[in-house]
């Protein structure tokens, strides 16, 4: 562009540079959305029904972050949705037995975790690919519930248990998104200012460089399935709080509207890079567009075309963008 | 230069939204909402056709009829969701889950929606009254007298149902025995269970027929049953002598109708069933009382009165037979 050309104080990697518009790309996406809803349905800007909205994407968004980890990694959990069935099922049998509501979060976090740690041993320990064991762990987990509940469900839990799922902290904020900020922001500061995050990178990037450079890929990946098994826990939770009951059925399907977040999000599916900001901005934008399609009674399978379509355009428009200019 | 791509994205998207706002209806008519466990069943297409039929009749009422993609009661919440921001006047659910629904269902009637449950109920403290498509009382009676309106001699049935232990089958046959004795000549010889498996129920009523040479029908409240033991009368060229009858699917019955080896069977009737969902729903959300005892109209389809749990039976369940077999196999 100029005639000389002067050393940049700081490099600019083709990679950052597509990352900086994504996220504008996906701001913009998202106001165009919201803008759009408030013009098309009358019943949108209302304090409390933005706030029932929020219900459509946190307990997903708070898998969504630990899961952009490990995709940035270079990994992949599918059994995210199986760990919240079982998770809820062994809290909804504590509670049968008279398990007061610590007790029960207690429960939630450690099963998470244990599947986590179940998924990580097998990837690290046994180098299995991570797709192929999660596939494998999403039917064991989801059978296991089945086995116990069969076609029966868990209710009567705790009173006090419900304001997980459907408590306020202060007039229409809930629980349920103060959490999901409070996640957000602690995801953030591990990816983005640590030294943890900067090897999650690294690994994504070149996992036998990462390791030669010191880095212990093995460890690093065995703690973002734990997180990962960790946050399906907490969304266990939340969901069957607001549920108020089990089934085995509880959050199925889960598993593929996480990972399209994440991409939607801007994380490279074949991993190296992503930003949290990103996975929080496709949160919105996909919630907004369920909740907006929702208020004009759009068939639930025309919300899918619309998220499918939302996906791809989003992929596609600065790729085809970069086509344009350079040819 | 990268801007262009932007505006024209939000350009489309507003447009999008621009024109599926214009469906957006007139704010005076009370807007009910039929909720059903998935869309794409042709069972609650027919449900959402009799409840545009209540509609019409009633006047001034717009049908909102939703639901998830998949039966999951995570996707009906979320329609809920939308439907309590909107501000709809009733909600009628055929719900996926009886319990999960009811928090959300809840904070729609806490926000002045009525609320209330038809085919698939909600648990108690999640609706105003749940309408049930028949009763044990009526199916049990239903499914003895199709039988007697064949054999006006009277004669030897024998009940093929689904498995020992199911709880809903064993309620209606309970309740067929007790009216027995007000069809003079109806013999019922034996019950036999086939397990809801076509080969085992097959076998089972190649078993009554080898037992029992002098069996006028076989009684199948169940719809693997009633399809099976059509089929081993067909093969064992007893059509005609042999009338198979109980519960049955219209599309899947189709061509026992067709050859007479079933001269008629019932199931509820979808169409009626959105239709008094419908009527049901605006008659609460017009003040009617929903309390036990109560008497509710429902139009065509004549009045419930609510039991001790606020549920309610709403007929006897549906006929089909040659006469009307084509216009429903298509519908479920």
């Amino acid at each position: 562009m100029t005639a000389s050309r002067g050393i940049p104080d700081r490099l600019r990697t083709p990679m950052e540079r597509n990352l900086k518009s994504w996220e504008s790309l996906l701001m913009l996406v998202a106001i165009g959305i919201f803008v759009a809803n408030s013009f098309a349905s009358p019943y949108f800007l209302n304090a409390w029904n933005l706030s029932d909205a929020t219900f459509n994407f946190t307990e997903k968004a708070m898998i969504a972050f630990a899961m952009a980890l490990l995709i940035i990694s270079g990994e992949i959990d599918l059994s995210v949705a199986a760990i919240i069935a079982l998770a809820s099922t062994a809290m909804g049998a504590a509670a049968q037995a008279g398990v007061g509501t610590e007790g029960l979060v207690l429960i939630g976090l450690s099963v998470g975790l244990l599947c986590g740690a179940f998924n990580g041993i097998l990837v690290t320990g046994l180098g299995l690919p991570s797709i192929v064991v999660t596939i494998g762990t999403m039917s064991l987990f989801r059978g296991i519930s089945f086995i116990i509940l069969g076609d029966q469900a868990y209710r009567g839990y705790p009173p006090d248990f419900a304001f997980f799922g459907q408590g306020y902290v202060w007039w229409v904020i809930s629980f349920e998104f103060v959490l999901f900020a409070i996640i957000a922001a602690i995801y953030a500061v591990l990816l983005h200012m640590t030294n943890f995050g900067r090897a999650v990178y690294a690994i994504g990037n070149n996992a036998t460089g990462a390791l030669f450079s010191g880095i212990r890929v093995g460890r690093v990946k065995f703690i973002l399935f734990l997180l990962t098994g960790l946050m399906s826990g907490v969304a266990a939770i939340c969901l069957t709080s607001r549920l108020g009951s089990t089934r085995p059925s509880i959050a199925f399907g889960w598993e593929l509207e996480i990972v399209t977040m994440v991409v939607l999000g801007g994380v490279n599916i074949l991993g190296g890079s992503g930003s949290i900001l990103g996975v929080v901005i496709a949160a919105f934008v996909m919630g907004l567009v369920t909740f907006g399609l929702g208020l004009l009674n759009v068939p639930g399978i025309v919300m899918s075309i619309v998220i499918g379509a939302l996906l791809i355009s989003v992929i596609a428009l600065p790729r085809l963008w970069s086509m344009w200019r350079a040819g | 230069m990268k801007r262009r791509s932007f505006t024209s994205l939000v350009a489309g998207l507003s447009l999008a939204a621009g024109m599926m706002g214009s469906t957006a209806m007139a704010q005076d008519d009370m807007r009910i909402a039929l909720v059903v466990k998935a869309l794409g069943i042709g069972f609650f297409e027919a449900a959402a056709e009799g409840a545009e039929e209540a509609a019409k009749e009633l006047g001034n009422v717009e049908i909102i009829y939703t639901g998830p993609t998949d039966t999951t009661a995570e996707g009906q919440i979320e329609v809920i969701n939308a439907l309590i921001a909107q501000g709809v006047d009733a909600i009628a659910i055929s719900a996926n889950d009886p319990d999960a629904v009811v928090p959300a269902l809840k904070r729609a009637m806490d926000r002045g929606i009525t609320v209330i449950s038809w085919d698939s109920g909600v648990a108690e403290d999640g609706r105003q009254m749940h309408l049930n498509p028949s009763s044990t009382e009526l199916i049990g009676n239903t499914i003895i007298k199709l039988a007697a309106d064949h054999m006006p001699d009277g004669g030897d049935v024998a009940i093929l149902s689904a498995t020992a232990t199911a709880t809903n089958q064993n309620a209606w046959i309970e309740a067929a025995k007790g009216v027995l004795p007000n069809y003079e000549g109806v013999n019922l010889v034996t019950t036999v269970y086939g397990d809801d498996l076509s080969d085992k129920s097959y076998r089972e009523a190649q078993g009554l027929m080898a037992s029992y040479p002098d069996l006028k029908a076989i009684i199948a409240p169940t719809t693997v049953g009633i399809l099976a033991s059509c089929q081993a009368v067909t093969d064992a060229g007893k059509i005609g002598e042999i009338n198979v009858t109980g519960l049955g699917l219209p599309s899947e019955m189709a061509g026992c109708v067709e050859s007479g080896a079933t001269k008629s069977f019932a199931i509820w009737n979808p169409i009626d069933l959105g239709y008094s969902a419908t009527m049901l729903a605006h008659a609460i959300a017009n003040g009617a009382e929903a309390a036990p005892g109560a008497e509710i109209a429902m139009g065509r389809m004549g009045s419930v009165t609510l039991d001790d749990t606020n549920s309610a039976a709403m007929s006897d369940p549906f006929t089909y037979d040659s006469s009307n077999i084509d216009q429903f196999k298509s519908i479920f």
